[in-house]
């Protein structure tokens, strides 16, 4: 019961936090709006008994994504957009967008139910060290990848953002 | 207990807002942002499934996937840092000196 | 978690309660031993030795009046106050203040919170802090406000790094001893004393000791890592534009951070509610309670003073300066911290 109850109200801010992000007219609303949606989906995995999951998603996201982007946001100072109706293209795009969505959602929302919900059974609950058995062990290689990744991503950062130097003696 | 379907049909739902926000928005740091909502309705299905499945594998996947968002943040916000040095706006359509 | 929800909301309210009682008290402590350090007086005119001070002072900012400046967006505004104070109080849930209490046939555990990802939850609720700075710093519409949010949330995200790494060094080492590390703080403690004083961490991982602290002041904002609010040059940083209890909120969130950073602090290295060199057993009665938990307070004060004393004692980094030391020197040093531990921890040498 206590989960179907946290499923819907997390549910829902995720919901609405999507929507907001969508309409909003200035970027630093969109990214708090943007932040209750991953603090709701923290909340989500909460209720899956994902603990770890959880608290990951609120350090990561919330506290380390969506900062960088709100110090980003500050720092060019943006101002808000002025309103401008959409142009053919982007109402076809945003339909067939919908479209897509409405074509992933059909089996879910249509289908005949099974007559019994296979009971799950957590044979493997995923707390720290369990989690920590499969990545390490099955998964060492994406992990390796996934740190040589973040590696390359963080020289390419610096580089990038960088102002171009002159060269001296030019 | 909340069946598997309920959480599926919310990350769909989760990653349409998404992708209609990237679709439809100019500004690119909403686009990117947009993109970080799709990454998270990923995770929550991985999250999901892991539950309704035996094994840690889903776990696994999402703490990948968060890895991987953190790194494309980082190469997104430069670019986009770089974006707004040389154009002196974020909005996706005026980047288009490559365009015929 | 299987107690009742009457004794967690029992536990809860008193952990809010020795929180919000302990703020009081370091902002006088504060004020007298800046004094003392600085061969003036302080404040001793209110009740006995000045002990009432906090409440005067509480009184006086209850009745100044409530300044918004023009063009500030109401909502963000006063939330972000709020914002600020409610993470520091979130993490005190999985601060354990002393071992297991024996009554009758329940055994409590003194912790609000004994989940296991307890570090993990200070460490989440502190990123989620930063929020408060940053958007007060925003929503005051104020160029020095501005400039003060934009440090904290540039400082908060370099040395939050740091503290999660030099951590990792230290979770390695509770490993060592057992198959799995572990996240939560009660059983860090618990697994320190098991081999008595040499078992504190601060023995087994002094550099990450010296790293967590250098940023847990920069994630408080202490000084010498103030720059959000440096008085010289932002007039108030990110508080500027704030008054009255807007401002007390920000002010209560400092010191609860500082607080529950120190909390953290011992539990982690310290020895918890240990004393050095009395083996102690790890379920207690009424009397043992009491005896843990005034010899944890007695060590978390002991950093307290050392956090103020520091405050008075250096002066405030430049800009630059503290983003070298952040990812130049405290960066790679937790990193290489981390790299020997595993290894030491891998050959059974730790």
């Amino acid at each position: 019961m206590s989960e179907a109850l946290s499923f819907y109200f997390f549910g829902s801010i995720a919901l609405l936090g999507g929507v907001n992000l969508l309409f909003c007219k200035n970027p630093v609303h969109g990214a708090l709006f943007l932040v209750c949606s991953f603090l709701a989906i923290a909340g989500l995995f909460l209720g899956l008994n994902s603990g770890l999951l959880a608290a990951i998603q609120v350090m990561v996201y919330a506290g380390a994504i969506m900062v960088l982007f709100l110090f980003v946001i500050l720092l060019l100072n943006l101002e808000v957009e002025p309103h401008q109706w959409m142009s053919p293209a982007r109402v076809a795009s945003a339909l067939v967008a919908i479209t897509t969505i409405g074509l992933v959602l059909q089996p879910f929302l249509f289908a005949p139910k099974p007559a019994v919900e296979a009971e799950p059974s957590l044979v493997v609950p995923p707390t720290a060290p369990n989690v920590a058995e499969v990545l390490f062990r099955q998964y060492a290689l994406p992990f390796e990848v996934v740190s040589l990744l973040l590696l390359v991503s963080m020289v390419g950062a610096i580089h990038l953002a960088r102002r171009p130097q002159r060269t001296e003696g030019v | 207990m909340v069946e598997l379907n309920h959480y599926l049909i919310l990350s769909a739902l989760l990653f349409g807002l998404g992708l209609i926000g990237f679709v439809v928005r100019r500004n690119s740091l909403i686009m990117f942002m947009s993109i970080e909502l799709m990454l998270n309705a990923a995770n929550l299905t991985f999250v999901a499934c892991a539950r309704h499945h035996v094994g840690a594998e889903g776990s696994v996947l999402a703490l990948l996937v968060i890895a991987v968002a953190a790194a494309e943040v980082a190469v997104g916000l430069a670019i986009l840092l770089a974006l707004f040095r040389l154009k002196k706006t974020v909005n996706a359509d005026e980047a288009r000196e490559l365009r015929a | 978690m299987n107690e009742p929800l009457w004794l967690t909301a029992l536990k809860a309210l008193g952990a809010l309660g020795i929180t919000l009682s302990m703020v009081p008290i370091m902002v006088l402590a504060e004020r007298r031993v800046s004094a003392w350090i600085q061969y003036r007086i302080g404040p001793n005119r209110v009740g006995f030795a000045g002990s009432m001070q906090p409440l005067a002072d509480l009184v006086k900012m209850l009745f100044k009046e409530e300044v918004r400046p023009r063009g500030v967006g109401s909502f963000l505004f006063t939330a972000a106050p709020a914002i600020t104070a409610i993470s520091a109080m979130v993490m005190t849930a999985v601060i354990p203040f002393g071992g297991t209490l024996v009554l009758g046939e329940h055994r409590i555990p003194l912790v609000v919170a004994n989940v296991d990802i307890g570090i993990l939850l200070v460490l989440a609720a502190g990123s989620i802090g930063v929020y408060g700075l940053t958007l007060g710093g925003w929503a005051s519409n104020s160029k020095y406000s501005l400039l003060g949010g934009l440090r904290s949330s540039a400082q908060m995200i370099s040395y939050e790094l740091t503290l999660g790494l030099s951590l990792l060094g230290v979770l390695l080492v509770t490993a060592s001893s057992h198959d799995f590390g572990t996240f939560n703080l009660h059983e860090i403690v618990v697994r320190q004393a098991e081999v008595g004083l040499t078992g504190w961490l601060i023995f087994k991982a002094p550099v990450a000791f010296v790293l967590f602290t250098i940023s847990a002041f920069a994630e408080t904002n202490r000084l010498p890592f103030d720059l959000p609010e440096a008085e010289p040059e932002l007039v108030g940083g990110y508080h500027t534009e704030y008054s009255s209890l807007r401002f007390g909120l920000f002010f209560l969130g400092e010191y609860a951070a500082m607080f529950v950073a120190s909390c953290v602090i011992v539990a982690l290295f310290l020895g918890g509610w240990h004393l050095p060199f009395v083996t102690e057993r790890a379920e207690v009665g009424v009397v043992g309670a009491l005896q843990q938990l005034l010899v944890y307070f007695g060590k978390v004060g002991a950093f307290v003073f050392f956090f103020i004393h520091v405050r008075w004692t250096l002066p405030r980094f430049r800009y630059d300066q503290l983003m070298d030391l952040g990812w130049k020197l405290a960066l790679p040093l937790a990193l290489v911290n981390l790299l020997v531990t595993g290894g030491l921890v891998a050959f059974g040498i730790l």
